[in-house]
């Protein structure tokens, strides 16, 4: 189904959102990514995945108050919609399911 | 410097960013892309952040940013039109004056530029007719002769014509055409001079010539075949049914093989017959032994036509490899061929030997850069007086803008404003121009020969996108002005702060428009003052009232005795060349050293002729009449001769009885020594020369010394004589003086041409000064009122209006006058070996002439705003 359908990096772009709550704007999310992944994230991906998930439906967006920053210009600020959380819960699932029925796992088992 | 602004991302970027990205996704995108800005400037600096700034801004541009494009705007543009259409004409008719000067100016400028554009356009489509033309090339060559300069013909030899034919793979046909066929064709009784080419059997493969009737691939192909034009038929047989039959040149018979069609006007070959080039009798061409030699050079032309999928590349190559093996025999010289595309024949670098009209590439672009200096200036005047008026406009666009108009809109409103401007000014223009065409044509029978300037319709089509680009260039500032106006600022009536905005800018346009026009006339009065000192010049020998016979293979002896028994005719005698007219003979002359020669120009004269041009002898005599012209070895030679020799140049007499040879071991003994006198131009130096003796010069001309108190019954009286001579060519004389003229006549064609340009330049400019000083003293007038009322006088309140328009006009010439000065001082009179220095008064008379009109033109406008009674003027109020 094409609609509910998470890319990696929209799930993780998601999730982000999520965990940012009410600060979750294009360039704080980009900082939490980077924080959190360790890769440098760049600005026009994330814009473009956000574009997506919006018309998606999976998150949606309001423009925020006015302030000195950023040259006077108002931030876009994103948060989760209900499909979207269920998609997210939805692909966690999916990842537990599969954890689960995995016998065995070492790390480092090559080592 | 903590109070300054903190610096700012890059404005374009930011522009480009708003233009493109959809309205809903800018703001936010732009906050992103600022606080990034920010980041960068404190990490990296400002020159990192404003690239990277840069990098983001065309990152973004993907398919879900860009705006679409709103139609209904597009829409709503097509409904305003009329309402355009409908406010420009109400404006028009409103300011009758600046709207006469701006279509005026318009048109006057633009009937130049028609001019121009169906000049490049007759060019451009020379030689058209061709099928292939894109693919014909003609083979050039460069001579390098060593310590010389190179020289560039147009022509090549017959033996690269032929080798290139024989052994050059990937070429579709080669023609070799040669120039010189030419004499008295004879049918029955009636005898007409024809000149022609030589042409092989290819020359219907590779040019697009009609045959009426014949065969175009074996027309050519036997020895004394013909072919002719039909209006070459028509003029040797009356019709042009006449295949078969034969025309009779000297003794030789020659059979008409084919009937052409005319040649068009447009193209580079142009002949009154073609004869087959296996009728150049190779015996008779050959008898100097030179006709296939690889440095005889000097009257063939070969045509290449490369296949469809040909490479020119490929062509040039084996050209060199030709060349590189040729040269081998050669010791001195060096020949380098190339090949030229047939486009670039009648327009480009000039060639020795050109077959055909040229015109030299420099020329175009020079006529084309003063044409494009005069319609610019038409343009200021557009910009000038639409700026200076924009308060009442301003208000319009107010109210524009209130209702909803988009800045484009403005713009697009205006910009079609000064196109239906230009549009009404190409009418008139293209009256003018109709008028212009005859006038340049006849300016010199070159032009009149190189183009027709015809009108059609694809020059129609040209000519208007060129006046409606006019009108773009004239509006686009004015344009740019009003849509940047702010709705709120010329509603609220401050449009007095508007009013006297962009003073600069307008000030500025006018010193640019006097600048030109003053370099122009200036140039024009130097150049017509230099032309004039030309045909005066002292050439050291007397041109007067000398009447030059070209005798065209006529015994000189016997027009002589026809001509001697005319009382006006005071002298006659003869000469190989008429001297001081551009063309010169030389010979390779040697002195004692064996090793130390040098190139010596001579004419050939009888003893009548130094007495009858007036040259001064410093030493010894004159020639002696004798009739063994072959074999006097006599000479008289000029100073520099002596100079170049160091044949005791300070004492003259001392060099009689020397004796000088040519190359071949001819020696001739030096019998005379003349002051030095101009043999050439006035642009060369006067350098070695020698007079040798010769009675009798059938190619050449008789100079006549007339003095006659009715000069046509003496022409009358000569033309008669001339016709009991020779009954085929018609008389062709010329006064000296009047040759002098013609040689010097490019000259006279450029000061004609410049001067008609900057005397349009000079109306434009002074238009618009008028129509500046008009608007000025109109708003003014108030304020010139309140002056007099307090007590200011008339000079007074000239002097205040007029100061400022009078000191641009002095740094126009402060910056025009030095400039035109130092470009002919220093770049074009070192041309010309001898000329007059440029005389204050020359610099002066344009500058007099311009200013007084200014003035004229100032000063009735103030005197008329001055003269206003103040009363009246406050009382309005």
């Amino acid at each position: 189904m094409k609609g509910t359908h998470l890319g990696e990096f929209e799930e993780l772009v998601l999730l982000t959102i999520a965990a940012l709550s009410s600060e979750a704007y294009s360039v704080a999310i980009c900082d939490e990514l980077e924080k959190h992944t360790g890769r440098t994230t760049k600005l026009g991906v994330v814009h473009a995945v956000l574009n997506r998930l919006e018309e998606k439906g999976l998150a949606k967006s309001y423009l925020g108050e006015a302030t000195n920053a950023r040259g006077g210009k108002r931030k876009r600020y994103y948060e989760v919609t209900q499909v979207g959380k269920i998609a997210l819960t939805h692909a966690r699932d999916i990842r537990e399911g599969l954890w689960r029925i995995i016998p065995d796992l070492h790390l480092g088992g090559a080592l | 410097m903590n109070n300054s602004l903190p610096p700012s991302p890059p404005r374009w970027a930011q522009r480009l960013l708003l233009w493109y990205c959809r309205p809903e996704l800018a703001e936010d995108l732009q906050g992103d892309l600022n606080e990034f800005f920010e980041r960068n400037l404190r990490k990296h600096g400002l020159w990192y952040a404003c690239l990277i700034y840069w990098v983001d801004v065309l990152k973004f541009i993907r398919s879900y940013t860009l705006r679409t494009p709103e139609f209904h705007l597009l829409f709503i543009n097509y409904i305003m039109i009329n309402s355009y259409f409908k406010t420009s004409i109400r404006s028009l008719s409103r300011t009758k004056l600046f709207s006469f000067i701006n279509v005026v100016g318009l048109a006057i400028s633009m009937s130049v530029g028609l001019l121009m554009i169906s000049l490049l356009s007759d060019l451009h489509s020379y030689d058209d007719f061709h099928a292939k033309k894109s693919r014909i090339y003609r083979i050039i060559t460069t001579l390098h002769p060593k310590g010389n300069a190179d020289i560039d013909l147009a022509s090549s030899s017959v033996l690269a014509g032929k080798k290139i034919k024989e052994s050059f793979p990937n070429i579709e046909s080669v023609t070799l055409l040669r120039r010189g066929f030419g004499g008295d064709a004879q049918v029955g009784e009636s005898i007409v001079p024809i000149g022609g080419l030589w042409a092989d059997s290819s020359f219907f493969k590779v040019f697009s010539f009609t045959l009426r009737a014949g065969n175009p691939t074996t027309a050519l192909r036997n020895p004394y075949s013909i072919i002719l034009p039909e209006k070459t038929a028509h003029k040797l047989f009356g019709h042009s049914d006449v295949l078969g039959k034969s025309i009779r040149f000297d003794t030789t018979n020659y059979t008409i093989t084919g009937i052409m069609e005319d040649i068009p006007k447009l193209s580079h070959l142009r002949f009154d017959a073609l004869v087959s080039f296996a009728s150049i009798d190779l015996r008779n061409a050959d008898s100097d032994g030179h006709f296939l030699n690889w440095d005889n050079v000097y009257s063939n032309y070969a045509y290449v036509l490369l296949p469809e999928n040909g490479h020119l590349q490929t062509l040039q190559t084996n050209l060199n490899k030709l060349c590189t093996t040729q040269n081998k025999q050669l010791k001195d010289l060096q020949i380098e061929l190339s090949a030229q595309p047939l486009t670039k024949i009648v327009v480009g670098n000039n060639l020795e030997n050109a077959i055909g009209p040229t015109i030299h590439q420099m020329a175009i672009w020079i006529l084309g850069g003063l044409v494009i200096v005069v319609i610019l200036s038409a343009c200021f005047n557009y910009t000038n007086l639409s700026i200076a008026r924009s308060l009442r406009r301003s208000r319009e666009v107010g109210v524009r803008k209130v209702m909803g108009a988009l800045r484009g809109q403005v713009l697009g409103q205006f910009i079609i404003e000064s196109v239906i401007i230009s549009l009404l000014a190409f009418i008139f223009s293209f009256l003018l121009f109709l008028v212009l065409r005859e006038q340049f044509l006849s300016l010199n029978p070159h032009l009149d020969n190189l183009v027709s300037l015809r009108i059609s319709l694809k020059l129609i089509g040209y000519f208007i996108v060129f006046s409606m680009s006019v009108g773009i260039v004239a509006g686009f500032l004015p344009a740019l002005f009003f849509s940047r106006l702010k709705a709120l600022q010329v509603l609220k009536g401050t449009s007095s702060i508007q009013l006297f905005r962009r003073v600069n800018l307008r000030k500025s346009l006018i010193v640019v428009q006097y600048t030109l026009s003053l370099i122009f006339i200036t140039t024009t009065v130097i150049g017509y003052h230099q032309y004039k000192s030309f045909l005066v010049f002292d050439l050291g020998f007397s041109t007067e009232n000398i009447l030059n016979i070209k005798l065209q293979g006529n015994k000189s002896e016997l027009l002589r005795k026809e001509l001697a028994e005319i009382p006006a005719v005071k002298g006659i005698a003869t000469s190989r060349l008429v001297t001081s007219l551009g063309s010169i003979y030389g010979t390779m002359i040697k002195y004692q050293s064996p090793t130390d020669s040098s190139n010596v120009a001579l004419n050939f004269v009888d003893e009548r002729y130094l007495p009858l041009h007036g040259h001064r002898l410093l030493a010894g005599r004159n020639f002696t009449s004798h009739t063994h012209e072959n074999n006097s070895t006599e000479i008289i030679v000029n100073q520099q001769l002596l100079n170049r020799f160091d044949i005791t140049p300070q004492n003259p007499s001392k060099a009689l009885g020397e004796q000088i040879k040519t190359l071949d071991g001819k020696k001739y003994t030096i019998v005379g020594v003349l002051k030095d006198f101009h043999y050439g131009t006035v642009e060369r130096k006067i350098e070695p020369f020698m007079m040798h003796y010769s009675p009798e010069e059938s190619g050449g001309y008789l100079n006549l010394k007339i003095n006659s108190q009715d000069l046509p019954s003496t022409m009358s009286r000569i033309e008669e004589a001339w016709k009991r001579i020779d009954k085929t060519h018609p008389l062709e004389a010329h006064f000296y003086d009047d040759q002098i003229q013609e040689a010097y006549q490019q000259f006279s064609v450029m000061v004609k041409v410049i001067g008609f340009l900057a005397f349009l330049a000079v109306i434009i400019a002074s238009m618009g000064l008028f129509g500046m000083v008009v608007f000025m003293t109109e708003t003014k007038l108030k304020e010139i009122s309140i002056r007099k009322v307090m007590g200011a006088n008339e000079p007074s309140l000239i002097y205040f209006l007029s100061k400022s328009f009078i000191a641009l006009l002095i740094l126009s010439a402060v910056i025009a006058l030095p400039l035109t000065y130092f470009f002919f001082d220093k770049v074009v009179l070192v041309k010309f070996a001898y000329h007059q220095p440029i005389g204050l008064g020359e610099l002066m008379t344009g500058f007099v002439m311009v200013v007084a009109l200014a003035c004229i033109l100032i000063g009735t406008q103030t005197l008329k705003a001055a003269r206003t009674n103040p009363a009246k003027v406050l009382r309005n109020e």
